[in-house]
């Protein structure tokens, strides 16, 4: 673990000491909040997320269930409104990850569509 | 009674209101290594300066029992004086009492000083410290915020605006602060945000610390609300009398003019700083040292977005606006931030007849999907938009790189800088020589035998020819390539036969920058 975290750091100090720009890698130091960004990662349109921290009120599917485009699939209680999260295809429920009256963090994965 | 004894009555009725929230309360603002609102003003105005106005006002809370409390000045001390001779108005909230809660009364007792600062057209210093609305006065203390915010807008470019956060400053509260131009924090003192972590807590079960969340660090750091960041109160207040120093009491006039000094040329010798090889880092701060009166630079958001370098110098003793490229951090690129930090600060300097001073030398915008989706696009479009906008005296030296839309950007003279020189380091092109040559020479390079040494052929051509700021500088784009020694004397120069710049502008209510 120590030997792990030892490396990790050597290889921050590498990453830290160039930046390539048009093909050009410059020496320079990176900025605390550059270091600090996160990775992009492409979001797939069949996981459906908490676009907004708050409660699950109601769950309209269950697994295996077809769904039509814009059928409603939960409802998502946020600062003191009712969302209704929506399917944005045409497709089958392969997970629910969520339950009722739980709480879920922005960005949480809440149902699988296939 | 006589003229005594009333003025007896005076001093005993002076000395209640000036106690603020009494012994205990005092004992605890002081536990926590902060000063009180009376300790604060006096110690950042000269001595005897300071002249109070309503004292003796009273809080206007007529429901939930209010009225029948005392609160002594309501939990703001408001007045007049001066900071190394120069004129201020000054407020600062009294955790002391009430928890420097604001209320009508307390708004109201701001919003006249405001009032007298914007008539007299001296600077505005205002000290948060304050727990946020007054609750029990509910909407009379947000139309007090609202009244405070508008005049702060009114203000805006007319009297330098300085915001000191000497405690908590949160929920609408930090929307003042936000809108003046300079705001000062003190680590571990200074707390600003719309909602703390309790609210957080409960609402999205996200834990953070106070300090994380909206701590000094984090403002002079991530956020950019700060612009000024220190270790105590004492040098937060030292900084600020620095800063008054560097500007004007108002639009109208420029700064106070300063005794020439010399730039250190033996400790900050320019030829010796900048590496010739365009890969290779340096701190740009080293070459304004080297430049400027006395080598003295007082930096401005020295934390945030450190690959671009703002603050004041003094040239000749005027007081002169910097803007430079920082190649020692991320190569010295544009993006959202520092475009931001720039920006704004052109702004401020065109606002109050402060002349800018550009030093350049970057390769262009940094690359990235968080860049280009945190709206690079529109961040970036501001640097253009300022530069183009400002009016007051625009030199640019050109240092090193001035690649593509970053050449531009930066106080280009398209964008009417009025004198453009180049250092004969200079690169002035569309893009570095790997990459035009790249482009350029694909064929050549795709169909020669040997395609890395053709490559490194036509990379040695392009920068033969075209890294260089003699192309630039035959269309007349650069107006004189200097020695880098010579770059005080002509700045100098330049400043002097600038001084009664006058430009024509289309009249208009007022343009629509891009934020």
């Amino acid at each position: 673990m120590k030997e792990e975290s030892k490396d990790k750091s050597k290889e921050t100090k590498k990453r830290n000491k160039s930046l390539i720009i048009d093909g050009i890698k410059y020496k320079t130091r990176l900025s605390p909040k550059y270091e600090k960004k996160k990775k992009y990662v492409a979001k797939d349109i069949r996981d459906i997320t908490a676009f907004i921290p708050g409660t699950i009120l109601d769950i309209f599917v269950s697994t295996a269930q077809e769904v039509k485009k814009g059928d409603p699939l939960l409802t998502l209680e946020a600062m003191k409104m009712h969302n209704i999260l929506r399917s944005p295809i045409d497709g089958k429920i392969k997970e629910i990850k969520v339950k009722k009256n739980t709480h879920v963090v922005k960005n949480e994965l809440l149902i699988v569509l296939e | 009674m006589g003229l005594r004894s009333k003025t007896l009555e005076l001093r005993k009725r002076m000395r209640e209101a000036a106690s603020g929230g009494g012994k205990k309360a005092i004992e605890k603002q002081k536990a926590g290594g902060k000063h009180t609102a009376r300790e604060r003003i006096l110690s950042l105005l000269d001595k005897n300066s300071f002249q109070e106005y309503d004292l003796f006002v009273k809080h206007a809370g007529r429901d939930f029992n209010m009225d029948k409390k005392y609160l002594p000045g309501d939990g703001v001390i408001t007045g007049t004086g001066t900071i190394l001779g120069h004129p201020v108005a000054i407020y600062a909230q009294d955790f002391t009492v009430a928890g420097g809660s604001l209320g009508w009364a307390h708004a109201k007792k701001i919003t006249k000083i405001m009032d007298h600062a914007i008539k007299m057209k001296i600077p505005l210093i205002g000290i948060n410290d304050s727990g946020g609305a007054r609750i029990q006065e509910g909407v009379n203390a947000l139309a007090g915020y609202g009244e405070i915010f508008y005049r702060n807008t009114l203000a805006s470019g007319i009297i330098p605006q300085i915001s000191v956060i000497l405690g908590p400053c949160a929920g609408g509260a930090v929307y003042s602060p936000a809108l003046t131009d300079f705001v000062f924090v003190v680590d571990k003192v200074s707390k600003m945000f719309i909602t703390g972590p309790e609210v957080i807590k409960t609402v999205l079960g996200e834990e953070i610390s106070m300090e994380d969340l909206g701590g000094a660090k984090v403002h002079a750091e991530t956020t950019g609300n700060a612009h000024f960041y220190a270790e105590s109160e004492e040098a937060c207040f030292e900084q600020i009398k620095q800063l008054v120093t560097y500007i004007p009491w108002n639009n109208e006039k420029k700064a106070s003019p300063y005794p020439a000094k010399l730039p250190n040329t033996r400790k900050y010798k320019i030829e010796k700083i900048l590496p010739a090889n365009e890969k290779l880092p340096y701190d740009v701060r080293d070459i304004i040292k080297g430049i400027f009166d006395a080598s003295e630079f007082f930096e401005v958001m020295e934390l945030f977005a450190p690959n671009i370098v703002i603050g004041f110098a003094r040239l000749s003793g005027k007081t002169i606006g910097i803007v430079a490229n920082q190649p020692a951090v991320l190569a010295g690129v544009l993006d959202v931030d520092s475009s931001d930090k720039a920006a704004r600060f052109i702004r401020y300097c065109d606002a109050f007849n402060i002349p800018l001073v550009t030093f350049v030398d970057l390769p262009g915008y940094l690359p990235g999907i968080d860049q280009e989706h945190a709206g690079v696009i529109r961040h970036g479009a501001k640097i253009l938009y300022a530069y183009s906008e400002a009016t007051v005296p625009k030199l640019t030296v050109i240092l090193r790189k001035a690649y593509g839309g970053g050449y531009i950007a930066m106080s280009s003279i398209h964008l009417r800088a009025d004198f453009v020189f180049a250092w004969p380091t200079a690169e002035i092109a569309v893009m570095g020589a790997e990459g035009a040559a790249n482009i350029i020479f694909r064929k050549e390079i795709k169909e020669a035998e040997d395609q890395e040494a053709m490559r490194q052929a036509k990379i040695k051509e392009y920068k033969d020819n075209f890294a260089n700021p003699y192309v630039a500088a035959a269309y007349g784009h650069v107006d004189a390539v200097i020695e880098p020694k010579d770059t005080r004397k002509v700045l100098i120069h330049s400043l002097g036969i600038s001084d009664n710049k006058e430009v024509d502008i289309p009249k208009r209510k007022h343009g629509v920058p891009p934020f």
